[in-house]
């Protein structure tokens, strides 16, 4: 009964084309805001901050670059961690070669320099489609990897190639504690997301879902074809690119190559496939759904009675129970979280009648 | 054919691989004509839509568009000169609502660049009302607007073969190009569909070119009938006159040996 919508009209396009058209829905994530940004910092402690949340912020991030590529414009991928890595090198290189750039700006320029080298491993996507394109993008995984072990430039010749993060300064505030660095990434994350969410229902982000869903179709409609995968390229890489330079400063501090591994990669496409393909709010529950459960599940494994399970099978005993559920979760709904959440909300809104 | 065709086919040939689809095919379309393509399967009548909106590239003739010749047209080129078509599989974007499958229909009409929308600068909001506005036009006109934010592929048949035909409407064409527009539809649905052609022709004065199986329907419809066999032209004129060629007669019918 709280997500009544009677008396709500549309009296302009404007009011059909926001986010929520439900006050409701406005009000909720203006509040779950103010929480994030004030509420948040003063009960988190340092473990939550540091452990959970600024991975689930960065995977969510993350998640929404591959999602515009593959969820919505159907391209593909897994090459994210190469992009990831792409923006995180690049951002300390901008950091460490141009004394004086603030670090917003190393980290806009990480996430270009991550879309350049997307754009680059895009453009066989006109010719190839689908499971074949997961080669080029592998490609990319393989090749960043390489080259930033192979060349010690990019990490400054570190012995082991580890880089290790700037000063987390903006305008002059210092970001380093675990609240600062939460702070950080909750800002450069939210701004991106409204990005990404204004994107996707642009009409950049229809012709992607063309291209996606029907793409001689798309053609004949007068969509530009390379240019619509090429730019589906190009921003997927540059979110990816600011989550890699996030996941290496504010969630790890020091980072190498190894930690940018095809893993990482399949990690980020679960993410999208648990959440749900082409859904903004996906990326969120998918990230919170791998950041969260291994945690739940080892907590839980706390519980049983001690020498129960040999400690060190805990952790392949984890896996195992997580790669069950994945499966057993994708049966039940393929569709991904999202489209649970969806269902779940129709249901809210009719309750408690069922028609 | 009168001095005003709009578009003008002249010895169009398509092969695949060696096998003629097409064999020298020439007519002229009128503008503000409604022009049906016959012909018994296999005849090359979806070869010659695709022939006409770039999708195929013959290998010989010439195509004229709008005073504009070419060689072969290419599928973004005969979008912006006005060319719009639905397709005999319906080729809807399913994910998406019928709303934004008709808006996507529009994507040509708009100045704003992507960045300008992402950031909602600029030209974007008041263009989006206006594509809203248009698109909102072509739901009421074709009476889908119930189904505005239904994603298309839970749609039945009847009505994505109208959402299909709005899509291509919301570009606002001189040319559209209808392949089997009333495929698999009954009797309601065809005459339904049929008041729709003959609506969009009138009051846009939008050239029409359609494939269609009912002969019915092609002789009620059409101010202009070409028929096909074999990839050839047999038969070119108004429907009464095509109706008595001996020769459509025979492709249609066979003949005495």
């Amino acid at each position: 009964m709280l997500y009544r919508e009677a008396g709500q009209f549309s009296v302009r396009y404007a009011d059909d084309r926001r986010f929520f058209r439900l006050r409701q829905g406005r009000l909720g994530l203006a509040a779950l805001l103010t929480f994030a940004f004030l509420g948040v910092p003063l009960l988190g402690n340092d473990y939550w901050f540091s452990a959970i949340l600024i991975p689930f912020l960065v995977l969510s991030l993350a998640g929404l670059g591959l999602n515009l590529l593959t969820g919505y414009a159907g391209q593909l991928s897994l090459g994210s961690a190469a992009f990831m890595a792409v923006g995180a090198f690049a951002t300390y290189n901008f950091e460490l070669r141009l004394p004086g750039l603030p670090l917003l700006a190393s980290i806009v320029l990480g996430g270009l320099s991550a879309a350049l080298v997307a754009v680059l491993f895009g453009l066989p996507s006109l010719r190839i489609k689908g499971f074949y394109l997961i080669v080029s993008t592998l490609a990319a995984q393989f090749f960043v990897q390489w080259a930033l072990t192979r060349f010690g430039w990019f990490s400054n010749y570190n012995s082991s190639g580890v880089i290790t993060a700037p000063p987390l300064q903006v305008a002059g505030l210092d970001f380093s504690s675990p609240a600062g660095r939460y702070l950080l990434t909750l800002g450069v994350v939210s701004a991106l997301f409204w990005l990404g969410a204004n994107l996707a229902r642009s009409e950049l982000g229809r012709n992607w879902m063309a291209v996606r869903d029907m793409d001689t179709a798309a053609a004949v409609i007068g969509i530009p074809l390379l240019k619509t995968k090429l730019l589906a390229f190009a921003i997927s890489g540059f979110f990816l690119g600011v989550a890699g330079a996030l996941w290496a400063f504010t969630y790890l501090g020091t980072v190498e190559p190894h930690g940018f591994d095809l893993s990482r990669s399949f990690q980020i496409l679960f993410i999208i496939i648990i959440g749900g393909l082409g859904s903004i709010l996906g990326n969120f529950l998918g990230a919170a759904f791998i950041v969260l459960f291994p945690l739940l599940l080892s907590n839980l494994a706390t519980l049983l009675p001690a020498g129960f399970i040999d400690a060190g099978q805990l952790e392949n005993l984890q896996k195992m129970v997580f790669g069950v559920l994945i499966i057993l979760f994708l049966i039940k709904e393929p569709e991904g979280l999202a489209r649970l959440w969806q269902r779940f909300r129709e249901r809210a809104r009719l309750w408690p009648l069922r028609y | 054919m009168s001095a005003a065709a709009l578009l003008e086919l002249q010895d169009i040939s398509l092969s695949f691989k060696g096998v003629r689809a097409i064999s020298d095919i020439s007519f002229a379309v009128a503008e503000g004509e409604i022009c049906a393509l016959i012909g018994p399967n296999g005849a090359g009548k979806s070869s010659l839509l695709n022939v006409i909106n770039g999708v195929y590239q013959p290998q010989q003739g010439l195509i004229r568009f709008a005073g504009r010749e070419c060689r072969a047209m290419r599928p973004h080129d005969a979008a912006l000169g006005g060319i719009a078509r639905t397709f005999q599989n319906i080729a809807l974007f399913k994910g998406m609502s019928v709303l934004d499958n008709v808006l996507t229909g529009r994507n040509l009409k708009r100045r704003a660049g992507w960045l300008e929308q992402a950031l909602r600068l600029g030209r974007a909001p008041g263009e989006d009302d206006r594509q809203r506005e248009a698109a909102e036009q072509v739901l009421a006109f074709l009476r889908i607007q119930p189904w505005r934010d239904a994603i298309v592929g839970r749609l039945p048949y009847g009505l994505q073969k109208r959402v299909e035909l709005a899509r291509a409407l919301a570009a606002e064409p001189r040319l559209l190009l209808l392949d089997e527009p009333m495929a698999g539809m009954n009797a309601e649905e065809k005459a339904q569909m049929s008041r729709f052609i003959l609506d969009i022709n009138r009051e846009f004065g939008t050239t029409v070119v359609l494939i269609e199986h009912d002969i019915g329907v092609v002789m009620s419809l059409s101010d202009h009938v070409v028929v096909l066999d074999y990839g050839r032209k047999v038969g070119d004129g108004p429907p009464d006159e095509v109706r008595r060629n001996p020769e459509v007669i025979a492709a249609y019918l066979g003949t005495r040996h």
